[in-house]
């Protein structure tokens, strides 16, 4: 049986291409990057001119970007940082970022380090601006903002610039979980006010284990991981060679096909909404799906069933490979903290699915999964 | 048999990844590329099984049980769980750790972080062999230690520390003990029951296996061991460390182990033949000197320090044809003198002059003969060339000369 996979929001194949690239690197390019004779030397090339490749596509400076092991670390290393290094005292952020973020605000929070608001959202689950605008013109101590650009469960986008410009007037830090949006959307950098962003390789079809913390050039934060030099000085360890190679080149390929591949994986996400409208009139669509949305992400409520309850299951059953929440939250279970907060008590009734794409996914995979819904509901 | 140049003698800095190793992470890139938190599907379980597999042969290797292996991105990570991460769960019993002045910067630094957040650390210092002194390490225990925090093997001498001793003393008051293990695990046997370890970092690249994955090993039983997390998130690992698992680099690790493991006699054997072979042929040079404890020592490491040369001269000389380090690769790109050997008592000049051989696994007899002729050739050189040896054999009491300078 051929599989369906349509969880790319949790994870994508890595692209045999990026492998390539990245052998050598496995093999007989092993140096340590810091040693000083010739297999030291060409290992630490390899990592600039991947760090070159990087800032060039997001129009940022080489020493603006940093390897890092994925994007919870990013996000962790930044949030700490505009606490400890900033001289931040309000951290402003959302009920439905990723846990990476939320868990280290929480703890932030908890532990007397900073107080913390959680901007108003509207009832599609858009950060409310007005709100924001609230939060940081009656804050007396110098905030953090940390949003995320495109929601990893429902899609919705933030309007980065806009939330910038806010921070700008505020003199707020604005970081944003860009794991979503990185390799799928492009960026500007220079031409965005914005002090941390972060990337992690596995969510475009590079390798796993790697991710990069952008850190705005005017800004001066420490290391969150002590013990060496490497990357500046801000992230010791021995560098993830051969992922940061894969890195590079996967975000490469991304943008060299960024808009084929988006009309692509936007066709599939309409057509497929389109379909279950047509076919399932109490389907709910969660999130903005048709506005202000990332186009890889579809996230739909099934009415709750005998029949529905077991959706995830029989899914799995017909080889199609669906989240009922998102991957990054290893055990649980039950419906998103995200959904919940975007159905405030009424989220028991529905069965949350998201459907998560990529380039590789067609029509006939869609219609295929169309079909088998209509058996299962 | 044709040799093929550079010889690479750096396996303490990493080591070249085993074919074998690789042969197993390769299907977890293309084809079983699930995230192992995925539990909706089969990419997810694959994956999942893929990582317990992994976590079984890790465990194996150090008399471990699998839930107590906490993946992380490197050894440096792993130390730095480790340090902060206790440094923060047990701040209601005390605030003060003890580690030593050779261990490795991921330890010293985190400890500096740790000070800056109101830590008290005790740094020891090592005797003139590299070992710490355990009547001093003792009496430096208060009610307030958390933690002691001593190496395994140093990655720069490879001496080995009296573990089991260590890890009596910290029993005997309660205190936690925590161990860099980067150097020694997969090299000399590392058994966490009967080396009474709470605590163990180790990292792929040093055993074979590949860069960017690593372990924090955390006591379950005898005692419970927590740390706070540093890396908030999903509730990765036992919630000890979040962030999608990287598949692929932690089937790897779990391979090398278990290849570690199952070669670890015969390696031990063969490298510290080949090593000996080594040391006892450069000793053959005048005014040079073995650092470090030659009895408590990995298998295939020594560093050694030939008087009247600079290290990064004698580097130049052969540069091209053999890879090592003259200080811990960590540090190499810079000049200052080691302060591993610094810390044994060493002057600058001695730490400067000093050469650190890290054999590995394909290391071959060849290759030793190669350097042995190389190294010996280019100090005999040097020397023909430095007005300070010159002075030496002439009878000159330099080292009294250099101290009037200063
Ligand atoms: C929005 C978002 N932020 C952060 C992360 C964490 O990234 P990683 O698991 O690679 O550390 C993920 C996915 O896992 C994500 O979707
Ligand atoms: C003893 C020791 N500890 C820790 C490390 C750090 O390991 P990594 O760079 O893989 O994080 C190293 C090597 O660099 C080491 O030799």
């Amino acid at each position: 049986m051929s599989r369906i996979y349509f969880d790319n929001a949790a994870t994508t194949s890595l692209d045999p291409e990026v492998l390539t690239v990245m052998m050598p690197f496995l093999t007989e390019k092993f140096g340590n990057p810091s040693s000083v004779y010739s297999y030291g030397r060409e290992t630490k090339l390899a990592i600039e001119n991947a760090r070159k490749s990087v800032a060039k596509i997001l129009n940022a400076n080489p020493g603006e970007i940093f390897f890092t092991s994925g994007g919870t670390e990013s996000t962790n290393t930044a949030v700490n940082a505009a606490i400890r290094d900033l001289g931040c005292k309000h951290i402003i952020t959302s009920s439905i970022e990723h846990h990476a973020t939320l868990h280290t605000v929480e703890y932030l929070a908890h532990s007397g380090q900073a107080k913390l608001s959680y901007v108003n959202l509207t009832p599609n689950g858009h950060v409310d601006m007005n709100n924001l605008e609230e939060l940081l013109a009656g804050s007396p101590d110098r905030t953090v903002v940390t949003l995320m650009h495109a929601n990893n469960e429902i899609g919705n986008l933030l309007d980065i610039k806009a939330v910038g410009e806010l921070c700008r007037k505020y003199d707020a830090i604005f970081h944003s979980d860009t794991v979503q949006t990185v390799g799928h959307y492009p960026f500007d950098l220079k031409n965005t006010y914005i002090h941390f962003l972060n990337g992690a390789g596995h969510k475009f079809h590079g390798p796993k284990g790697v991710g990069i913390l952008y850190v705005n050039e005017n800004i001066q934060i420490k290391p969150y991981i002590n013990g060496g030099s490497q990357e500046r000085n801000m992230r010791a360890g021995t560098e993830n060679l051969y992922g940061i190679v894969g890195f590079a080149k996967a975000l490469e390929m991304a943008t060299a096909t960024y808009e084929k591949d988006s009309a692509h994986i936007n066709g599939l996400k309409t057509y497929m909404g389109t379909r279950l409208q047509e076919l399932f009139p109490g389907v709910l669509f969660n999130g903005d799906t048709n506005g202000r949305s990332l186009y890889t992400v579809l996230n739909v409520s099934f009415p709750r069933t005998e029949k529905s309850d077991l959706l995830l299951f029989s899914l799995d059953m017909a080889g199609i490979c669906v989240s009922g929440g998102s991957a990054c939250t290893s055990g649980a279970s039950s419906v998103s903290h995200v959904i919940k907060a975007l159905h405030n008590g009424k989220s028991d009734s529905l069965v949350p699915i998201r459907f998560s794409f990529c380039k590789h996914n067609t029509k006939e995979e869609v219609d295929a999964v169309i079909e088998k819904l209509k058996e299962l509901i | 048999m044709e040799l093929n140049l550079p010889i690479y003698l750096d396996n303490n800095a990493t080591t070249p990844m085993d074919p074998r190793v690789l042969e197993a992470m390769l299907p977890y890139f293309v084809e079983k590329f699930g995230n192992a938190a995925s539990r909706n599907h089969s990419f997810g379980w694959v994956a999942e099984e893929a990582v317990d597999y992994a976590r079984e042969q890790v465990a194996k290797l150090i008399g471990a049980d699998a839930k107590e292996i906490i993946f992380t991105s490197g050894a440096t990570e792993a130390n730095n769980l480790a340090l902060k991460g206790v440094f923060e769960m047990y701040a209601s019993k005390g605030n003060h750790i003890i580690t030593c002045t050779t261990e490795h910067k991921a330890v010293l630094d985190a400890c500096k972080h740790i000070e800056k957040m109101g830590g008290q650390v005790t740094y020891l210092e090592v005797k003139s062999d590299g070992l710490i002194d355990l009547g001093e390490l003792e009496n430096a225990i208060t009610d307030k230690t958390v933690l002691i925090s001593i190496m395994y093997g140093n990655n720069e001498i490879g001496v080995i520390q009296p573990v089991r001793e260590i890890s009596a003393i910290a029993r005997k008051h309660g205190v936690l003990f925590f161990t860099d293990g980067t150097q020694a695990v997969g090299k000399v046997p590392v058994d966490v029951i009967a080396d009474g370890i709470d605590l163990m970092s180790f990292s792929g690249h040093k055993m074979y296996g590949p860069k960017g994955v690593g372990v924090l090993y955390v006591r379950r039983k005898n005692p419970r061991v927590k740390v706070t997390a540093q890396m908030d998130g999903g509730g990765h690992e036992r919630g000890m460390r979040s962030g999608t698992l990287n598949v692929p680099g932690i089937v790897g690790l779990g391979k090398a182990c278990e290849l570690c493991m199952n070669e670890m006699e015969s390696e031990g054997t063969r490298l510290s033949a080949m090593r000996d072979r080594l040391e006892a042929a450069l000793m053959q040079v005048e005014e040079a000197y073995v650092n470090g404890n030659r009895e408590h020592r990995l298998p295939h490491t020594t560093n050694i320090s030939f008087k009247y040369v600079e290290g990064e001269g004698l580097m130049m000389g052969f540069n091209k044809n053999i890879a090592l380090s003259s200080g811990s690769a960590c540090t190499s790109a810079s000049l200052e003198p080691s302060y591993v050997l610094k810390a044994l008592g060493l002057g600058d000049d001695l730490a400067h002059s000093s050469l650190r051989f890290g054999l590995g696994r394909f290391t071959t007899d060849e290759q030793i003969d190669f350097t042995i002729n190389a190294i010996t050739t280019s100090v005999l050189k040097l020397r023909e060339m430095s007005p300070l040896w010159e002075m030496y054999k002439e009878g000159v009491d330099i080292d009294a000369i250099e101290w009037a300078h200063h």
